[in-house]
């Protein structure tokens, strides 16, 4: 049986029964008790488990993680939330220099196994507040990457997250907080923190990507579809470990390949993905892999500026006419 | 001087195996780290190598005062506190020679020291670092319940760090049972403490966060060992985290590459007049809690432990390479 649930109450609801079956389990992070978190993800946890398992924090982001690596040493089980990624990056030393590094920088001894909540996405928040970093992650051996787009790979995943033994980024995003998709009853649905997913079958060109770009993705597939162009759309759910496999197999069917992100495209996540399946299939390309992406500059302000900056549908839809050689083939949103 | 009891020291609540066996560590460290400087100079060590000496009496004195139980987390100047945790000389020795059967076989070298068993949680080498960790480690206690104290150690540089800000703040908000061991060596490196802290003593930092403080001399191994137990009582008890400035000073370069153009001669010669070895045992004799010939099998007792430690280190295997890609994750990876 499956119940339909928005995005944001199936990440409430991992939280709220792997708090119940664990103890150890706890929540950190700034606003998240008395204010209900900024997205609203943890409205009512105060009241319901008390303010020892959910604990207010000061603006301290390195510290929050921090405390969250020396908590899961000494037994628990932390659930961290940065308020949204941008602020990661105070955080990033003890992301990357502690927490990604000190089970195998200790021989095995110990692990750290802290889940780091947090939140990419835009809405005319200007510069500092609308950027996608997932790339800054994924690039650490030790780290494991979760970014889920749909409601059931947000519930499954983030206990699968709480339950394992490694740290976890778990990327969400602000925009689909409230999409509404299936997601299987019961309390032992955790999925493994690995493997991507073909949500749409298609035989002509193959599109990855994750979060908002995933519903980018999906809804330039179903406007192809109309005039007989079947697009293959896979959601990554996990950016590391990147299942390379799942995509290859994709392209040696379609033999092109779209990815669309929401970061900027140098040195990102579609470069990584680009390169990985060049290595593998590339006598099964009929045409370059092509990336839609933002925009390079700082994010402006303005709506229509800001509509410009990011991917959406109709860019990716050219990129497809593109690798189709329907339309010219120029570098997408440089 | 005299002592009431014969080998007891007057004030001080130590047997005089116990009191042995601080002389023994420090003089252990000294002789480890000398050597260990002797097998650097021969290519046997690599990298980055943080001698301790001079500043024995802390951690001994420290160590000496915690419960097996209680959380430690170090900076990168760790051999000190490994060893006065009593981990064997030869498996430190062979994390410095990057060998299999060092204490973290070969994975972390001189900065990265650990050991689960003891509950020493590791040497960390981004300065400040391992302050939130602490912090951390002390919630765990406090959310379990546990009489467990989580100490801190690391340098005067650190406490300019914002993780030092951040993780006092935490400590002190949050009532965690956190001691706060600062080792005042009067440098960061090259840099003077007073060119780099406006507040000259460290201790009075944690006035900003309403955490009691005082400073020790960290010659003094007894000193330190006195106010440590204070401090850890105080935390164990519920009063939140306690701040304590050892007062000390490395006898080396801050590693092996200084050029040491930053403090003189005679300032080094200073400092080596409270040597806190020699202190010690001059205590120990002046209050006839051992005899020179005592101190003297001793002695010889860790020069052949240190002698041991090196012929085990050269003697044993590099890391398999086969374990090259293990302990990156805990749980399996079958994706590709
Ligand atoms: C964040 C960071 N910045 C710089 C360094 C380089 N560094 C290593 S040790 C050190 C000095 C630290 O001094 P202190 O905290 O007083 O400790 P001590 O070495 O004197 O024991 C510096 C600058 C580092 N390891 N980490
Ligand atoms: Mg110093």
């Amino acid at each position: 049986m499956a119940r339909e649930l928005t995005y944001r109450d199936a990440l409430r609801e991992a939280l709220r029964e792997e708090m119940y079956r664990d103890e150890r389990v706890f929540l950190m992070g700034e606003d998240i008790g008395a204010y209900g978190g900024s997205y609203a993800v943890t409205r009512g946890f105060l009241q319901e488990f008390g303010p020892e398992r959910v604990r207010d924090t000061p603006i301290a982001e390195l510290g929050i993680v921090g405390l969250g690596v020396g908590a899961a040493i000494g037994g628990l089980r932390p659930v961290v939330e940065l308020m949204t990624i941008n602020f990661a990056l105070l955080a990033m030393d003890q992301i990357v220099n502690h927490l990604a590094k000190i089970y195998y920088m200790f021989n095995g001894q110990f692990t750290a196994p802290v889940v780091v909540r947090t939140v990419e996405g835009f809405g005319q928040l200007a510069a500092t507040h609308s950027q996608f970093f997932e790339n800054y992650f994924a690039y650490v051996p030790g780290l494991r990457v979760v970014a889920p787009a749909v409601p059931k790979d947000a519930k499954g995943l983030l206990k699968g997250a709480i339950r394992g033994n490694d740290p976890v980024i778990f990327i969400e995003h602000s925009l689909i907080y409230r999409n509404r998709g299936e997601v299987p009853d019961g309390e032992d649905f955790v999925l493994p923190l690995e493997g991507a997913e073909v949500r749409r079958e298609g035989r002509d060109v193959t599109i990855v990507s994750w979060l908002r770009g995933y519903y980018l993705a999906l809804g330039a597939a179903e406007e192809l579809a109309r005039e007989g162009i079947e697009c293959e759309v896979i959601d990554l759910r996990v950016l590391r470990p990147l299942d390379i496999e799942t995509i290859v197999r994709s392209v040696q069917k379609t033999n092109r390949l779209v990815i669309v992100e929401e970061g900027w495209k140098s040195f990102g996540v579609g470069a990584e993905i680009a390169a990985s399946v060049q290595e593998r299939a590339i006598d099964y390309l009929d045409a370059p892999i092509l990336r839609v992406a933002s925009v390079e500059v700082p994010m402006p302000y303005a709506r229509n500026l800001e509509r410009l900056v990011v991917p959406n549908k109709d860019k990716v839809i050219e990129a497809v006419r593109a690798a189709l050689y329907q339309r010219a083939l120029v570098p997408v949103a440089r | 001087m005299t002592s009431t009891v014969d080998g007891q020291l007057p004030g001080v609540a130590l047997t005089k195996s116990e009191l042995l066996e601080m002389y023994r560590l420090m003089v252990l460290i000294r002789r480890f780290e000398e050597v260990a400087a002797e097998q650097y100079a021969l290519g046997k060590i690599a990298g980055f190598l943080h001698l301790y000496i001079g500043e024995e009496a802390v951690a001994v004195g420290a160590i000496r005062a915690m419960d097996p139980e209680d959380h430690l987390v170090t900076h990168y100047r760790d051999h000190g506190y490994a060893l006065a945790l009593g981990l064997e000389p030869r498996r430190c020795m062979a994390e410095l020679f990057g060998k299999a059967t060092g204490l973290v076989g070969g994975r972390g070298g001189s900065m990265h020291f650990a050991d689960a068993s003891k509950h020493f949680w590791g040497g960390y080498a981004i300065v400040a670092g391992l302050l939130p960790i602490a912090a951390g480690l002390g919630l765990a206690s406090k959310y379990l319940n546990q009489r467990r104290v989580a100490v801190a150690v690391f340098g005067d540089g650190a406490t300019n760090n914002g993780a030092f800000h951040e993780a006092l703040n935490f400590a002190a908000l949050w009532k965690l049972p956190v001691l706060f061991l600062c080792e005042n060596n009067q440098y960061g490196m090259g840099t003077a403490v007073s060119h780099a802290s406006a507040v000259r003593e460290m201790y009075r930092k944690a006035c900003a966060y309403d955490i009691p403080a005082e400073q020790v001399d960290g010659q003094d191994v007894l000193a330190v060992y006195e106010v440590t137990k204070r401090a850890l009582e105080h935390c164990r008890n519920g009063n939140g985290p306690y701040f304590i400035e050892a007062l000390t000073y490395r006898y080396r370069g801050h590693s092996m590459a200084d050029p040491e153009t930053y403090r003189s001669k005679e300032e080094v010669e200073e400092w080596r007049r409270r040597d806190p070895i020699v202190l010690f045992r001059q205590k120990l004799l002046a209050h006839n809690v051992a005899t020179e010939e005592e101190l003297a099998t001793l002695d010889r007792a860790v020069e052949e432990a240190v002698a041991e430690a090196v012929r085990f280190a050269d003697e044993s295997p590099e890391p398999d390479p086969a374990t090259l890609t293990q302990y990156v994750y805990a749980d399996p990876i079958t994706v590709h």
